[in-house]
């Protein structure tokens, strides 16, 4: 379990999510095993007792995260309710407890998968491994990013913003990352072999994760080889896609790929209409805030504008679409394809940008980077004025 | 009453009198439905002979049956199994489930054995008994097909009046009550179908919830790879599995020797879709309609069919798997017992069987014919019969399905202490070791897999108690399932009282199974998968041995795998009751049944 812990340890601290040694995992197997000792874990043990889960992960979050969390749990009621589509598939809404009381903190995590505690941190539970925990703290810090900046942003123009927010959003924003920079090269193509594929695919996928353009095991990516598409399995990170690369023929000739991500349909019909040869996918925070920044009013789809947007909206010379991850009636299979372009892009509502390439990732990964950098510059210029 | 009808039919085939009764709601909200409610009426009776006529027979449903609830078109047929001895119960598809809801009844309880082959004929809230001779000896397919206009139609099949041991009950011609004998069950009170139709509707408390929950599932089935996917099981079936357990090299070969197959490429799904060019279909309520049917009518076998009748007999011919499908449909019986068995026999002969010889001896098997006689005991009683023990990969006589345990740890696990035998389904745990989710964890490690088995072992019990299908599960998760429950019954719960229901289900059918006498001894895996062999690494025995051990004391088990009273009072369960009688486990030899 050490090695577990170190690994998920590793990634909070990479992703900026937690300050080096404050994140507290505890695994229950026959018995009960900490990642290091705290006095927190004596408390939080006893859920390990009243409930049927197998990890915990407990947690302040860094800056600015704890700054956005915090107003938000202070200010929201008894639960989060981000729009993005993280939260909206796999987690609903967010609870929030007023304090670690025990009994409050079970009741709410029979419920639900974690729970925000005001100035005293997160916890998230898993039943099968400290991944889920992991995966559920990273969805928390970006589902309550996208809504504090998108809230910030509605409030603003609404002329409605509070002391106490804006206070927030000038300590959030002093403490966010530095602009990405695009003086990467990736390894050249076009590919001729699958070791070369794979290779490509592991180093893009690294640096797609390192430039903060994706959060936990969100994100995928492809590689045209003949008549093979080479994607990242579902559930994977981009980060370490060792083994986790799954081979699909184009013509469905082996289900071998049944692990591949969810998004394989896109990718596959994104391949079908542009010719494409490398596709990237991530969930960059400002591209994804901004696609929610919708100025229409008496719109018929209000509500559903994940699901029916009609409108061809633009952002950053970027199509913003509809669509809903998988292959459902909404799925975004049915609309990215039709709008994608080299140069562009594209962006799922509420969701991630999709970018393609013609022989390896360098134009796939620069396009995602420059439309997250374009996206934060201009969100900052919709603020102020 | 909201979500059950409140309503459930006791049948005495011995007097041919029924009567209806109302469950106490303490017990719905303990027990809920399906699984559960069946283990609970089975409790009293446990230690009896599975061919006492007291031996009760139970079909039961779920609160979410005949509700928009997605795939909550299942129901639940729980006995004492012939095959293992063990508590027993199977999660049947079709149109079963919901037209018992829709004629009223929650579940029936069946007893008692009729003096002459019967049909039992449901209508409404009416119960009719039927003289059914005129249909003994019958097939599946001719008496689904004579009786489909009386609406769903469960049957037993002639291996049942020929006392397979894996006889199945089928239900409307393609699903298949399987695995643990039940047909035979049926067939020993002297059933020979089961119809039933309905015009009614269960209550639903809250409509707008259910639908806002609906909504919630059909979004992560919609983004689930493994359920909508463009190979997932939703286009392919679950022959979708057939190239991964490829590729992941677990595809059980020659009775187990061996963990792959060469000839896996050209009897993928894909394959069977060029040949038969299936269409979409599946169990009532559900919209991911994973079964495929071919042109001619014949459903395309599912994953564990395909898998055992292909390589662990090592047969390259695809029309075989596919008569071999039909024939054990139509003679109902349990497929992957019935592969397992021949490739137990192949083993013990020294030769592969040809494809025509598979065929011959399935029918032999469901016709009490001949050597067939033998092998529809199964391949344990029969491997023993010929003192080749060993040749039989069985787990408490129960045929191991279709993935190899040396590919999968948890499996291992599972199949070693799952309460019925080596069934995939109790804890299932090809969903993390294989297809990653919820999340992917190390398949060659017993790390942490007590308690994930433990814990998936509740979930797929409550899931069967709901009744809802597992592979839904792939994509949601119980949080999703809770607030449906909670908008059709008006009960207020969690994902994790419903965990604590599964929990309870579980244990007591350990109470129950060692009312027989089972225990650690019982719930070891063959000596072939800790042994080197062919081109799989064996598993290592200890790390094994302590995995169990954990699970023992996750479960709230003594060191020998038996139940305390402390765990069954802590559960709600009365540690003395549930068993009755002390019993003992089955005879092992063959059974002599003179037929
Ligand atoms: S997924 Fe398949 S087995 Fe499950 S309910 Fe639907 S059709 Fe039936
Ligand atoms: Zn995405």
């Amino acid at each position: 379990m050490t090695s577990m812990f170190k690994h998920f340890e590793t990634k909070l601290t990479s992703a900026g999510l937690v300050e080096k040694g404050a994140a507290l995992f505890g695994f229950l197997d026959a018995r009960l095993e900490w990642n290091h000792p705290d006095r927190e874990a004596e408390k939080l043990g006893v859920l390990f007792q009243n409930l049927n889960i197998n990890s915990l992960l407990f947690a302040q979050p860094a800056e600015p995260y704890a700054t956005i969390i915090n107003y938000l749990a202070l200010t929201e009621g008894e639960a989060i309710q981000p729009r993005d589509c993280e939260t909206r598939t796999f987690l609903h809404d967010l609870p929030i407890a007023p304090d670690p009381d025990p009994a409050r903190l079970e009741f709410l995590l029979k419920r639900r998968k974690g729970v925000i505690v005001p100035h005293y941190g997160i916890i998230t539970t898993g039943t099968v491994s400290i991944e889920q925990a992991y995966v559920t703290f990273s969805s928390f810090c970006f589902a309550c990013f996208v809504k504090f900046f998108g809230d910030y942003l509605r409030d603003v123009r609404r002329g409605n913003t509070s002391a106490q927010q804006k206070a927030a959003y000038e300590k959030a924003s002093a403490g966010l990352r530095p602009l990405g920079t695009d003086n990467v090269a990736l390894l050249p193509g076009p590919f001729h072999t699958e070791a070369e594929v794979l290779q490509a695919m592991e180093e893009a996928g690294r640096q797609v994760v390192a430039h903060g353009l994706v959060d936990s095991y969100f994100g995928n990516i492809s590689c045209l080889l003949g008549t093979v598409l080479y994607i990242s399995q579902t559930g994977s990170s981009l980060d370490h896609l060792g083994g986790c690369i799954d081979p699909c023929p184009l013509d469905d000739s082996s289900c071998a790929g049944l692990t591949a991500s969810s998004e394989l349909s896109a990718h596959m019909r994104i391949i079908a209409e542009t010719g494409a040869r490398t596709i990237l996918h991530g969930h960059p925070p400002f591209a994804v805030i901004l696609s929610m920044d919708c100025e229409v009013e008496d719109c018929d789809c209000a509500g559903t504008c994940h699901l029916k947007c009609p409108h061809t909206r633009m952002v950053c010379g970027t199509p913003i679409v509809a669509g809903e991850v998988g292959t459902g009636p909404h799925g975004l299979c049915h609309t990215v394809p039709k709008v994608i372009r080299e140069g562009t892009g594209a962006i799922v509502y509420g969701h991630g940008l999709f970018t393609i390439g013609q022989k390896d990732f360098n134009v796939p990964f620069q396009r995602l980077l420059a439309v997250e950098n374009a996206c934060r510059r201009e969100y900052f210029k919709r603020v102020s004025t | 009453m909201y979500g059950w009808c409140g309503r459930i039919a006791r049948i005495d085939l011995t007097s041919g009198k029924w009567e209806v009764e109302t469950p106490p709601a303490a017990l719905l909200k303990d027990f809920i439905g399906g699984r559960g409610l069946g283990v609970h009426y089975l409790a009293p009776f446990i230690t009896r002979s599975w061919d006492d006529p007291a031996m009760p027979l139970l079909l039961f449903t779920g609160p979410l049956v005949g509700t928009a609830a997605p795939t909550s078109g299942r129901m639940a047929v729980v006995s004492r199994s012939p095959l293992t001895g063990t508590v027993s119960d199977a999660s049947v598809g079709g149109s079963l489930g919901t037209a018992l809801k829709r004629a009223g009844l929650d579940g029936l309880i069946i007893t008692g054995k009729s003096p002459g082959m019967c049909g039992i004929e449901i209508t409404d809230r009416q119960i009719l008994i039927h003289d059914a001779t005129p249909l003994s000896g019958k097939g599946t397919a001719f008496v689904t097909e004579v009786l489909k206009k009386k609406g769903a139609v469960a049957v037993s099949g002639p291996a049942a009046e020929n006392r397979v041991l894996y006889a199945n009950i089928m239900v409307d011609g393609h699903f298949a009550a399987g695995r643990n004998g039940l047909g035979l069950v049926f067939a020993e009170k002297n059933i020979k179908y089961i119809t039933v139709q309905g015009k009614g509707r269960p209550l639903v408390k809250d409509q707008v919830m259910l639908k806002e929950a609906c909504k919630d599932v059909l979004r992560l089935v919609a983004a689930s790879p493994a359920l909508s996917g463009r190979l997932g099981i939703a286009n392919f079936g679950t022959g979708a599995l057939y190239d991964l357990m490829d590729a992941r090299r677990m595809m059980p070969t020659r009775n187990f020797k061996k963990t792959r197959f060469i000839h896996a490429a050209d009897l993928n799904a894909h394959a069977y879709r060029q040949q038969y060019a299936p269409e979409n279909s599946g169990c009532s309520g559900c919209h991911i309609r994973c079964k495929k049917q071919a042109r001619d009518g014949r459903p395309l076998p599912e994953f564990e069919t395909m898998s055992h009748f292909s390589a662990l007999l090592e047969n390259r011919q695809m029309e075989a798997v596919m008569e071999a499908n039909r024939i054990c449909n139509d003679l109902g019986m349990d497929t992957i017992s019935a592969a397992a068995t021949l490739a137990c026999h192949a083993e013990i002969i020294g030769r592969t069987l040809e494809p025509d010889e598979i065929l011959d001896l399935l029918t032999a098997i469901g016709t009490g014919r001949d050597t067939g006689k033998m092998l529809g005991q199964g391949s344990a009683r029969y491997a023993r019969a010929c003192n080749r023990p060993e040749a039989s990969m069985a787990v408490k006589n129960l045929e191991l399905s279709a993935y190899d345990p040396r590919g999968a740890y948890g499996m291992a696990l599972a199949f070693a202490v799952s309460n019925r035998g080596a069934c995939h389904l109790r804890a299932y745990p090809i969903g993390h070791e294989i297809l990653r989710k919820p999340v992917a964890t190390d398949r060659f490690s017993f790390e942490g897999k007590a308690r994930i088995i433990k814990i998936s072992e509740d979930l797929n019990a409550v899931v069967d108690a709901l009744t809802a299908c597992k592979f839904v599960f792939f994509a949601a998760s119980l949080e999703e399932y809770a607030k449906i429950f909670e908008a059709v019954t008006g009960m207020a719960t969690s994902a994790q009282d419903l965990l604590q229901v599964g929990e309870r289900i579980v244990y007591l059918e350990r109470i129950l199974n060692a009312a027989n006498g089972f225990g650690i001894e019982d719930d070891d895996l063959p000596q072939r998968f800790f042994q080197s062999q062919g081109d799989a690494l064996p598993i290592d025995r200890r790390a094994f041995l302590k995995a169990r051990t954990d699970y023992y004391i996750v479960r709230g088990l003594d060191h020998q795998g038996r139940p305390t009273k402390e765990k069954a009072t802590a559960l709600g369960l009365d540690f003395h009751k549930s068993g009755a009688e002390p019993g003992a486990k089955q005879d092992d030899s063959l059974y002599d049944f003179n037929v």
